[in-house]
C-alpha cells in the first residue's frame, strides 16, 4: 500500500546507480514533478527505463544519466528531444536502443518474474548489432519449414527481463492508498512498469479518499499492491499531455524546446523554471502565460 | 465483417463546386499513390505516419478498400475516416499503444513509416546519422521499425526524395529490407514485405528477382532523369516509366472537401 509521501522524500528513497522506470509514452502523461525533484536532487549514476520524452531530456541535462534503456526519445509534436541528442552526439551516456515491441516484452518479462520473451522484432536489423549482449533462441517446436526437411524451430530474439528498482507513474487520480485512474485514451505501459519494479512510486493530479477514485473499474490501471508512496502533483505532468482535459501545453513545449537547443537560454530556462520546488515551477509557468497573453 | 457502405464523413455541404475541377496539385497526386498501397489489404489496420501517408489511408478507405481500419491519430479506431486534426467522432474500437504493438505481433496490419535513410534493398534508418557509438546526429531511436519490418507489410512514405535519404549504405538498419530478410532465410523473414516507397517524385517498389528497389511511375511533371539524380543507389528501371496516375475527380472532392479542408497537404509537399 502507498504511504502518502511528497516528492522530495520520494526521490529520498531513491538511490544512486539505481534503475529507474518511468511511465507515460514521449510527450505523454509523464511523472514530471518527480522528474524535476530528481532533476534537483544529489542522485546519480541512474538507468533511465523509458518511452522517452522530457523525462529522458531533463535527465540528460542534469546529468542523472549513466545509461538509457528505450525504444526512442522524442516531444511527439516536437520529433527530436535536444538534451537527448546533446547527450548522446557528446558521448556521455551509455544507450541500449530496443525495438518499441520489445521493449514491451522486456516490461512484460519483468512483471512475470521471466528471465526473457521471445519475439520475432529485432531479427534482421541492427537491434542485434548495436546490443552485444542480446541473443536469440531456437523454439523447441517444429517450425513452419517441415516440407523443406528441416526440423528446427524457429529462431526468435530472446528479449531479456527490464527488471526496475523503482518505478514512477503518473495517474489523473488516485486514492490516498496508491490505487490510480487514467481519464485519457492510452494507459501506455505503466502498469506493467509498476509490476517490473521492486517499488512503484504513483503521482497523481488528484488525490481522493479510497474507494472514491471513481470510473469504470477497468480505468484503475494501477494497483496499491504495487505502489510504496502516493504523491499529490496537481499540474505534475506538466508539460506533457495527460488525461482528457489535460492537453499537451505546446507552447511551453516549444519555449523547453527551443531553450534546451541553446546553452545560453537553457540557464535562463532552468533558473527561471527548475531553480526552486514543484510551487515555483507550476507559479513561473503561470506567470510565463500571462506575459505572453 | 466487411462494411461496404462506408461512407466516411457524410458531409460536407458542397458549396464549392468548383474546387475538385483545378488540377491536382503534387501532393494531391502523392496522396492518391500513398492510397494505391493499401489497395487489396482488406479488412487490416491501415497504420500511417505522414500527412499524406494519413491521408491515404483514409481516403483508400474512403473509395476502393471500405475495410480497412483507420486511427484519430491516437488510441481510437474511427467509424469512419475522419478530416485530418479532427476529433474522433463514432469510434469503433480501442487500439493503445500496447495493443498495437500486439497487432504487430498478430500481422493484421500495413504500416507506411517515414525514413531518414533507406538503401536499395529498402533498409532502412530512423535512429542515428553517423557512428551510433557517438553519432554524429542522434534521430529518434528505431521506434517500431525493427518489429513492423519483420512482422508486417509496410510501405514507406518520403515527402523529400534526395541522395540524403535515398543512400547506399544506410547508417543503421532499423527497418529490414530485402537483402536482409533473404540472410533470415524463409522461415525467419515469412512475414517480411515491403509493399511500396512513396515519394515526393514518384513511386518504387521491389518487384525485382533480388529484391533491389524499382522504379514503378514519376509524378506528373516529373522526369525519370529527375528521380535518378536524386537517388543515391542504382535503381531498377525496365523501359518505359509510366506517369503516376493523378486522383480522380471524385478523390480530389474527397482530398479537398471532407479529408483535409486546411490543405495541411500542402505544408508537407510543395505545389
Amino acid at each position: 500500500m502507498g504511504e502518502r509521501m511528497t516528492p522530495a522524500e520520494i526521490v529520498g528513497e531513491l538511490e544512486d546507480g539505481m534503475t529507474i522506470g518511468i511511465g507515460g509514452w514521449g510527450s505523454r502523461r509523464k511523472p514530471m514533478a518527480l522528474v524535476r525533484e530528481i532533476y534537483r536532487s544529489r542522485l546519480k549514476d541512474l538507468t533511465i527505463v523509458s518511452c522517452g520524452g522530457p523525462d529522458v531530456g531533463l535527465l540528460c541535462a542534469a546529468g542523472k544519466v549513466r545509461r538509457l534503456i528505450a525504444p526512442f526519445v522524442t516531444l511527439d509534436s516536437i520529433a527530436l528531444e535536444p538534451h537527448f541528442r546533446a547527450a548522446r552526439q557528446a558521448g556521455v551516456i551509455e544507450f541500449t536502443e530496443y525495438d518499441e515491441g520489445m521493449f514491451m516484452f522486456g516490461l512484460l518479462a519483468a512483471a512475470h518474474r521471466l528471465p526473457f520473451l521471445p519475439t520475432r522484432a529485432g531479427l534482421g536489423s541492427d537491434v542485434l548489432t548495436v546490443n552485444k549482449d542480446l541473443r536469440t533462441v531456437r523454439s523447441p517446436y517444429p517450425g513452419p519449414g517441415q516440407e523443406d526437411g528441416l526440423d528446427d524451430g524457429e529462431e526468435v530474439v530472446a528479449m531479456p527481463a527490464l527488471t526496475l528498482d523503482a518505478a514512477l507513474v503518473h495517474m489523473d487520480v488516485a486514492d490516498t492508498r496508491g490505487n490510480g485512474r487514467y481519464l485519457g485514451a492510452d494507459p501506455y505501459l505503466d502498469d506493467l512498469f509498476a509490476k517490473a519494479a521492486a517499488r512503484t512510486y504513483l503521482s497523481a493530479e488528484r488525490l481522493t479518499a479510497p474507494g472514491e477514485v471513481g470510473g469504470p473499474p477497468q480505468a484503475l490501471l494501477i494497483s496499491r499492491m504495487h505502489v510504496a508512496g502516493v504523491t499529490d502533483t496537481p499540474g505534475g505532468a506538466h508539460f506533457t499531455g495527460h488525461g482528457a482535459a489535460g492537453e499537451r501545453d505546446e507552447a511551453f513545449q516549444r519555449h523547453y524546446a527551443e531553450s534546451a537547443a541553446d546553452p545560453g537560454k537553457w540557464k535562463s530556462f532552468a533558473d527561471r523554471f527548475l531553480g526552486a520546488g514543484e510551487a515555483a515551477y507550476q507559479r513561473e509557468v503561470r506567470r510565463w502565460h500571462e506575459e505572453r497573453a | 465483417m466487411s462494411d461496404t457502405s462506408a461512407s466516411g464523413p457524410s458531409a460536407a455541404t458542397h458549396s464549392t463546386p468548383a474546387t475538385h475541377s483545378t488540377p491536382a496539385t503534387r501532393a494531391e497526386v502523392c496522396v492518391a499513390a500513398c492510397a494505391e498501397a493499401w489497395r487489396g489489404d482488406g479488412e487490416i489496420l491501415a497504420a500511417a505516419m505522414g500527412t499524406c501517408s494519413v491521408l491515404g489511408a483514409r481516403l483508400a478507405r474512403l473509395t476502393f478498400e471500405p475495410g480497412l481500419l483507420t486511427t484519430d491519430g491516437g488510441a481510437l479506431l474511427t467509424a469512419a475516416p475522419i478530416p485530418l486534426g479532427a476529433g474522433p467522432g463514432k469510434i469503433e474500437g480501442w487500439l493503445p499503444f500496447r495493443e498495437h504493438l500486439w497487432l504487430v505481433q498478430n500481422g493484421r496490419r500495413h504500416v507506411m513509416m517515414g525514413a531518414s535513410q533507406i538503401d536499395g534493398y529498402g533498409n532502412t534508418n530512423i535512429s542515428v546519422i553517423g557512428d551510433w557509438a557517438k553519432p554524429k546526429s542522434q534521430l529518434l531511436g528505431m521506434r517500431g521499425a525493427p518489429g513492423n519490418t519483420i512482422c508486417n507489410p509496410v510501405s514507406y512514405w518520403i515527402p523529400r526524395h534526395s541522395p540524403r535519404v535515398f543512400v547506399g549504405k544506410v547508417d543503421l538498419v532499423s527497418g529490414v529490407g530485402y537483402d536482409r530478410a533473404r540472410e533470415l532465410g524463409p522461415d525467419t523473414s515469412r512475414f517480411h514485405g515491403l509493399r511500396r516507397v512513396i515519394t515526393n517524385l514518384g513511386v518504387l517498389d521491389f518487384a525485382t528477382p533480388d529484391g533491389r528497389m524499382r522504379l514503378v511511375s514519376v509524378h506528373p511533371g516529373v522526369t525519370v532523369n529527375e528521380v535518378v539524380n536524386a537517388t543515391g543507389f542504382e535503381l531498377v528501371i525496365e523501359g518505359e516509366v509510366p506517369t503516376t496516375p493523378a486522383p480522380s475527380t471524385e478523390e480530389l472532392r474527397l482530398i479537398r472537401e471532407e479529408l483535409d479542408p486546411k490543405s495541411l497537404r500542402d505544408t508537407e509537399v510543395a505545389s
